[in-house]
């Protein structure tokens, strides 16, 4: 006998990403999941982004690693609250995880959540979180290549970070290359280069961060 | 990499149809999946043998309708097939299309035993 079904498969980690999206938009918290290979600079990014905006955004981070502290003792030793997620060995964070370390935060009193995801090219593209953009850092060490073999997270991404702008006298970087591929699978994504460590480059991609988190505070009024 | 997720919500629907009917056995699952999703056949078959044990769809076969994504140029309207990563107008060569087909994910319908039959 066969019954009609007709509904879409809603997968655990979808459902507890719409619980995160739904508590975010009520409490007007504007979420960002950075994503990029280990060592490609999203720590110093989110150091670079809370030196710019801490005085106008609250902010708070949720640090994803497989173990140990060092990236939110680094944070809240800026007097930023940050709360670590150890996965224990999960490649990725999930909507779960974030759904637990929301719970040691303040949601009453944040402007923006950026989360650091695991270092990984792969498997943080397929895991909603809940969060209003999902960014991507690629450095100039890593390669110009990179867009061809891991399309998926630069096509995803809403924007492209380019860091370590300035070794790219050093490495045989391709930026043109690079350029064009990126374009070819996200032609909306902006591409910042940036030294997230130096500075340089970073005004850019706060003034893009701030229209966007202006832009959905002025959506959720509408 | 989603797939384990994405069997047991696959499962979940599946099995709360069939008890429904008080089905004793479910047959067969269909499901459509557009390549979009980016969801691997074989890794959510695996899945769905691992996941399926002990439950009313043990044994049981799951049918994946694979969707291709299909896109409609924002500029000239031509509605045209791409992979995955090229979604092109093929007349104008405009980058900006909207997704019209290749991100479904959706139970269509199960195939029940019950004791009637």
């Amino acid at each position: 006998m066969e019954i009609d079904i007709s509904k879409p498969i809603l997968d655990r980690n979808e459902k507890l990403a719409e619980e995160n999206r739904n508590l975010f938009a009520e409490k007007g918290i504007f979420v960002v999941d950075l994503m990029a290979s280990p060592g490609a600079g999203k720590t110093s990014m989110i150091l670079a982004t809370i030196a710019a905006l801490r005085d106008r955004y609250r902010i708070a981070v949720i640090e994803g690693d497989i173990a140990s502290k060092v990236d939110a003792e680094k944070i809240s030793a800026h007097g930023i609250p940050a709360v670590q997620i150890n996965t224990g060995g999960a490649c990725h964070l999930e909507s779960n995880m974030i759904q637990r370390a929301v719970e040691a935060l303040d949601v009453d009193e944040l402007d923006l959540i950026i989360v650091e995801n695991v270092g990984n090219l792969v498997c943080p593209t397929e895991f909603n979180l809940g969060e209003n953009a999902k960014v991507m850092i690629l450095s100039v060490p890593e390669g110009h290549d990179k867009p061809h073999k891991y399309p998926n997270i630069f096509s995803i991404s809403e924007a492209v970070i380019l860091n370590k702008y300035d070794t790219i006298e050093v490495f045989d970087f391709d930026e043109t290359e690079f350029r064009d591929v990126v374009k070819s699978l996200n032609p909306a994504a902006p591409i910042f280069p940036v030294s997230a460590t130096k500075g340089d480059g970073v005004d850019a991609w706060i003034e893009w961060l701030v229209d966007r988190i202006e832009a959905t505070k002025a959506a959720a009024v509408d | 990499m989603h797939e384990m997720g994405i069997c047991q919500g696959i499962l979940d629907a599946s099995i709360e149809a069939a008890e429904k009917q008080d089905a004793t056995h479910i047959n067969e699952i269909r499901v459509s999946v557009g390549e979009l999703t980016e969801i691997v056949e074989y890794a959510l078959q695996f899945a769905f043998d691992t996941l399926s044990e002990g439950t009313l769809a043990e044994g049981g076969k799951l049918i994946v309708n694979i969707i291709k994504p299909a896109s409609r140029c924002t500029q000239c309207g031509t509605e045209f097939e791409h992979g995955v990563f090229d979604a092109q107008c093929p007349e104008c060569d405009n980058p900006f299309n909207d997704t019209i087909r290749g991100r479904e994910l959706h139970i269509d319908s199960i195939d029940i035993e019950t004791l009637e039959e």
